[in-house]
């Protein structure tokens, strides 16, 4: 087997290998433009923020459009910092408010970005005024339980 | 009967200090080599040689084992999914299962079987017909020369094959799932996507194959370079190399699995 | 500059505990050709090695060029085989290169030389063996003799000053030997070089070398020009040189008393 084609079939082989990676991250994975392209930074402040990781995706009307880049606990204000990277075509307003999600009933949780009325827009390390928080399960299941109670306190008393 | 038990512990105490023996003596290969190669990163056309004898011509066992892999993942998995209502998951478990673990694990085995056993074999022969000492004779040195290309080719090599694996075994689950079982093609793709994530899954397992490929190639270098000059010698040396790297591939795979997905 | 070329000096070597050489002294003068004989297994091969630096010795010094070769570097070591060849028992030619591509391995390894004066050199290398009509041939295409001359060639690719050979005629039929013993005593003496020659082939290495040294139980037992050699009348020597099957290298091996061995059993 002379030197060129050798090379030839090693060229091959390296660009196929090359290409079944890169084919793996885009169709099989979710390496999408948007992790890619320029993103700009918005902060929100949370007292509670469940499960979300660093690296969720942060959607709105479902569709993603950044994703959290840091999560940190401001011991000023005593609660977290959540950094967002939101991708640069999308614009959001000074009203937006910003909920945690949770995918499915039991999923992992994401940050909903809620478009207000306002004219001007958030710019590159502009805080999100409105927030919510993560719904924690022991919290739902006690207030259902006290409201429960309530009900049949209720009836008794009817 | 005192006696035979002392006899039965000396022995099983002499061969285990010889196997630590023997792993330091890798050890030193392997540092050795990484400190020799500067050669074949300069001569390149050395190490692209050795690409070509373990990695292209690997390709049709890994790429027909990817295929056959896949397929069965799909017709087991499906089998499975069903019961629970969740079939259109199928897309999930056939890339995950691939991308994360077999693609790495089963291409590393395959590689140690074809390549690992095939270099082991041609250094042991190259021992035992005097080719090596031929060369130190010359005043070339024969870890730059012929050890550490086959290293780097095999390093580079395991990576790429584990990929195509991966790659042709998702397409080995969609034949199955898509045309045969009836899923819907565009559930099949798109619960894939939202599920696989590039730096979990697909980059771990780009690390994971790359530490065997550095594993596999080393054992089957150093199987060889060590076998004695005989044709027993160097039949013994092949047994090893894939007993040897069988079971490294999977202590360290699941020692990376701990670290990664623990 | 020393007259001798290469020195052993009170060597001794132990291989595996068991000491292979006590105590042995040999002088390789410059431009001659030297034998060593011997028994098989009487540690010929592993002298070659310790001249080569591929052993060390247990005692005593090998000195090559006036300088002890064990106390050398790796590197010095590395370029003191730069002026040495060696011609390996079987050939040992590089079975993934061709002819052409063994000869021209070490002008690749170790010179800048262009690729035409490569080919220039390689070629008048295989005509000094005669093979260049082979230089396209793959090792497993040569006949024993054949490889045998082109690991010739190649180890003479860069005009060393010390040529070792390790069995050159083993497994030779009798044409291929006179080519052998032809070419050793040519390019010897065309390069100016010093030849050292291990083999047992008595006929043969005496019709060509100037001096010989006998090998025996670790030591040198004799040494002398062929012609002084032929006239010995040292048991051992003349058992070697005359093929006597019987005499200070016992025919039978260690072994019981034989009328006993047989009675043995029939007592039983």
């Amino acid at each position: 087997m002379d030197r060129t084609t050798l090379d030839l079939w090693v060229g091959i082989f390296v660009v196929a290998g090359v290409a079944a990676l890169i084919g793996l991250s885009m169709k099989v994975g979710n390496l999408t433009s948007s992790n890619l392209g320029a993103t700009y930074a918005l902060h929100a402040d949370y007292e509670n923020i469940g499960g979300l990781k660093v690296r969720a995706p942060v959607k709105s009307a479902g569709v993603v459009v950044g994703r959290v880049s840091d999560i940190h606990f401001d011991d000023t204000i005593k609660a977290a910092v959540v950094t967002l990277d939101i991708d640069t075509r999308y614009h959001f307003d000074k009203d937006t408010i910003a909920p945690i999600h949770t995918a499915g009933l039991l999923g992992e949780q994401y940050i909903s970005l809620l478009p207000g009325g306002s004219d001007d827009n958030l710019k590159n390390g502009d805080k999100i005024g409105k927030v919510q928080n993560a719904l924690v399960l022991e919290d739902m299941i006690g207030k259902f339980l006290t409201n429960k109670a309530s009900e049949s306190n209720d009836k008794k008393a009817e | 009967m005192f006696d035979r038990l002392t006899t039965a512990l000396r022995g099983i105490g002499h061969r285990f200090i010889d196997r630590v023996w023997r792993l330091g003596s890798a050890a030193r290969f392997f540092f050795y080599t990484l400190a020799l190669s500067g050669e074949s990163l300069r001569r390149f056309h050395l190490t692209i040689r050795e690409i070509y004898f373990t990695g292209v011509l690997s390709l049709i066992i890994i790429l027909v084992s990817a295929l056959f892999v896949g397929m069965v993942l799909g017709l087991q998995g499906y089998n499975t999914l069903q019961k629970y209502g969740s079939s259109e998951a199928i897309g999930v478990l056939v890339a995950l299962s691939l991308v994360r673990e077999l693609g790495p694990v089963v291409t590393a085995l395959l590689f140690a079987g074809r390549a690992g056993t095939a270099i082991t074999a041609e250094i042991g022969l190259m021992r035992a017909t005097e080719q090596l000492s031929a060369m130190e004779m010359m005043a070339v040195n024969p870890i730059a020369r012929v050890v550490a290309p086959r290293f780097w080719a095999g390093v580079i090599s395991m990576p790429l094959l584990a990929a195509m694996f991966s790659l042709m075994g998702v397409f080995g689950g969609y034949l199955v799932a898509v045309p045969l079982l009836g899923i819907d093609d565009g559930a099949f793709w798109s619960q894939m996507q939202a599920n696989v994530d590039f730096h979990e899954d697909i980059v771990n397992g780009v690390i994971k194959s790359f530490v065997f490929g550095v594993a596999c190639t080393i054992i089957a270098l150093f199987e060889g370079y060590d076998a004695p000059p005989t044709a027993e010698g160097v039949s013994r040396a092949t047994t090893r190399t894939v007993v040897n790297s069988s079971l490294a591939v999977l202590g360290l795979d699941f020692v990376l699995t701990s670290f990664m997905f623990g | 500059m020393t007259d001798n070329i290469v020195e052993i000096n009170n060597l001794s070597f132990a291989y595996n505990s068991r000491l292979l050489h006590k105590g042995i002294n040999m002088r390789f003068p410059r431009g001659k050709v030297v034998a060593i004989m011997g028994g098989s297994g009487s540690g010929k091969t592993t002298l070659l090695r310790l001249i080569g630096g591929q052993l060390k010795p247990s005692e005593g010094a090998v000195k090559v060029d006036g300088r002890v070769v064990h106390e050398q570097t790796t590197a010095e070591i590395y370029r003191m085989r730069r002026k040495m060849g060696m011609l390996f028992q079987f050939g040992a030619l590089f079975t993934d290169l061709s002819v052409f591509d063994n000869v021209a391995f070490p002008m690749r390894e170790h010179t800048d030389l262009p690729e035409s004066i490569i080919r220039d050199l390689v070629l008048l290398k295989l005509n000094a063996v005669g093979l260049r009509g082979a230089r396209d041939l793959m090792p497993s295409e040569l006949s024993g003799g054949m490889s045998r001359r082109v690991a010739l060639a190649r180890s003479v690719a860069l005009d060393p000053s010390i040529i070792m050979y390790d069995e050159p005629f083993a497994g030779l039929d009798p044409i291929s030997m006179g080519v052998i013993v032809n070419l050793i005593r040519n390019l010897n003496d065309a390069l100016g070089a010093t030849s050292i020659v291990v083999t047992h082939d008595v006929h043969e290495t005496f019709s060509f070398v100037d001096y010989v040294y006998f090998v025996s139980a670790g030591v040198v037992v004799a040494e002398g020009t062929p012609d002084e050699l032929r006239a010995s009348n040292m048991p051992f020597v003349h058992q070697f040189v005359h093929g006597e099957a019987d005499g200070p290298v016992p025919f039978h091996y260690a072994a019981p008393d034989y009328r006993q061995d047989l009675l043995r059993d029939a007592h039983v």
